[in-house]
């Protein structure tokens, strides 16, 4: 009796299943296999493209960003997540609510409050004048909107292993006569590292991939501020699809890599 | 006995690993790179007084990409609310081969560029493929059209229902479930009555989450919308539209009202996420 009643919902749940298959291969994977196929069509406009000039100062552009993206983050994340979590303060809370205002933004917001900032009668126009260098429609620019967008990954993903691991370990240490540096590099360092890693991972993807901010901060100028999203912005406009379909699957494959990498990550954990 | 143990634990200092300097430095980055440009983004849009405000914001472009942005990104949040809770309940509840990949697919648009995931949406049902060809034939578009939006949104949202419910689900009991089927209910009423109660603040936690970043959302939009005034221009495109035209100011006002609304949408996002209990994946 119950055995038959086991059954029948089976069939309806293989029913389910189907059509979570169906619906997320529409979604993701036919558009994905679209696009192979528009790029292994078009293979030669593609590569001839892509190995323009253009088109490796952006992918270069958008490499060193996220180096710096990466790094960055890296240091103020851990910085950050051992304040907020390790410390209590007056303000704290509004610290911590700061970190996560960036990702209420809409990225196109990003890029013009960058512009407002540092644009024509900005007001921090005149720090950075005096100091040499341009932000609005200029690689700064680019680097500091990347930065904005990036901020909560590394430290929220810091934060949680923090949370999780609790103060013991480094309470030991520091009994036992570590120094703070020592606590830090000994014990803390180690059991932070697959925050570390899954946060840095998370920089790195949205860094690559972003583009509302740097479009609108950077301007897209062709050898100048142009990154691997607004070269694909650019090609669109001038209907050079090869080049727009080439570079999109190189960052989609670049995605997918970073993404395994985290399944594997997240696995281990 | 108890009590005083607890009570020490309580009391203890806790190590500081972190020096008043380093404070310091991380509150200066923090205050200088999103204050600074968010402060001043508002200051702008408000600065030619209220009036100017109100002009800007009530402009027949503003209003009809701000009402597109809605209502696109209501449809979101509850095709959402339904395939995801579908998708959370096949990844618990399922032990079937190709499980790993459902998974791994799930999160496959948290890491795709957004403006890529506009170009796959393109390649796929744009003007020249033979998908988009023929059902533009058959006076249907999905590229540089109001499905072409939503289709986007589908796919930059996907995650957030799915990734919401399925820690929660995860924690009931199966044999739950099983009880309420072996004493004759249906799958209906047992969905209704023994799945759907625990697992609904997490279903709208993941609709809050999905209709926020809808409303935001840029690059796949910017691509794939055609970007038609009054037509298929959504609200951040418009933006841009307004960027690029000089119009700082105008631009600056109508981010202050979808400032607003991402705001507003997150506290009742926590409350929910609370109510929801299960730990973020």
């Amino acid at each position: 009796m119950v055995e038959a009643k086991r059954r029948v919902p089976d069939a309806q749940a293989k029913l389910v299943f189907g059509g979570i298959v169906a619906y997320l291969s529409v979604l993701l994977l036919v558009p994905l296999a679209a696009l192979v196929l528009a790029v292994v069509r078009h293979f030669g406009d593609v590569v001839e493209q892509l190995t323009s000039g253009e088109a490796f100062h952006a992918m270069g552009l958008t490499l060193v960003v996220a180096a710096i993206c990466i790094t960055l983050n890296g240091v103020f994340g851990i910085a950050g997540a051992l304040v907020l979590v390790r410390q209590r303060f007056f303000g704290r809370r509004f610290l911590d609510a700061l970190v996560d205002l960036p990702l209420a933004l809409s990225p196109v917001m990003t890029g013009l409050a960058f512009l407002i900032l540092f644009g024509r009668s900005g007001a921090l126009r005149p720090v950075v004048d005096l100091l040499g260098f341009s932000v609005a429609f200029a690689w700064p620019g680019v680097l500091l909107a990347t930065l904005f967008v990036t901020l909560p990954f590394t430290l929220r993903e810091v934060a949680l292993v923090l949370e999780e691991v609790g103060d013991h370990e480094e309470q030991a240490a520091a009994t036992l006569g570590a120094s703070a540096w020592q606590t830090f590099r000994r014990v803390t360092l180690p059991n932070i590292y697959s925050g570390l890693s899954i946060g840095t991972t998370l920089t790195l993807a949205r860094a690559l991939g972003e583009f509302g901010a740097v479009l609108v901060v950077g301007g897209g100028i062709a050898n100048k501020t142009e990154t691997a999203t607004t070269f694909i912005h650019t090609a669109v406009e001038e209907r050079q699809e090869p080049a727009a379909f080439g570079m999109a699957l190189i960052l989609a494959a670049a995605a997918i890599a970073l993404l395994l990498f985290l399944q594997n990550r997240k696995a281990k954990v | 006995m108890n009590a005083v143990a607890t009570k020490l634990v309580r009391t203890r200092p806790r190590v500081d690993t972190a020096p008043l300097w380093i404070r310091a430095g991380v509150t200066a980055w923090i205050a200088l790179l999103v204050i600074a440009p968010v402060v001043s983004l508002v200051l702008k849009g408000v600065a030619a007084g209220p009036a100017a405000f109100w002009h800007a914001v009530s402009a027949r472009g503003a209003v009809d990409a701000l009402w597109l942005s809605t209502w696109t990104s209501l449809i979101a949040s509850v095709v959402n609310g339904f395939m995801g809770s579908a998708i959370a309940w096949a990844l618990v509840r399922w032990d079937v081969p190709g499980r790993r990949l459902l998974a791994a697919l799930v999160d496959l648009p948290l890491a795709i560029p957004t403006l890529v995931a506009g170009i796959l949406i393109i390649a796929l049902f744009g003007p020249q493929t033979a998908l988009g060809g023929f059902l533009h034939h058959h006076g249907f578009d999905v590229a540089f059209a109001r499905p072409g939006i939503v289709l986007a949104l589908l796919f930059v949202t996907l995650p957030f229902v799915v990734r919401a419910v399925e820690p929660v689900l995860a924690e009931l009991d199966p044999a739950e479930e099983e009880a309420a089927l072996t004493l004759g209910s249906g799958r209906w009423l047992t969905f209704r009555k023994v799945l759907l109660p625990p697992i609904f603040p997490a279903i709208a936690a993941g609709m809050v989450q999905t209709f926020a970043r809808s409303i935001a959302e840029f690059g796949s939009l910017a691509a794939v919308s055609g970007n038609i005034p009054f037509k298929t221009l959504v609200a951040p495109v418009y933006i841009l539209g307004q960027v690029e035209a000089g119009e700082p100011e105008a631009a600056a006002a109508v981010s202050i009202v979808l400032l607003a609304v991402a705001l507003a949408l997150q506290p009742f996002a926590a409350f929910l996420a609370r109510r929801a209990g299960g730990r973020r994946g």
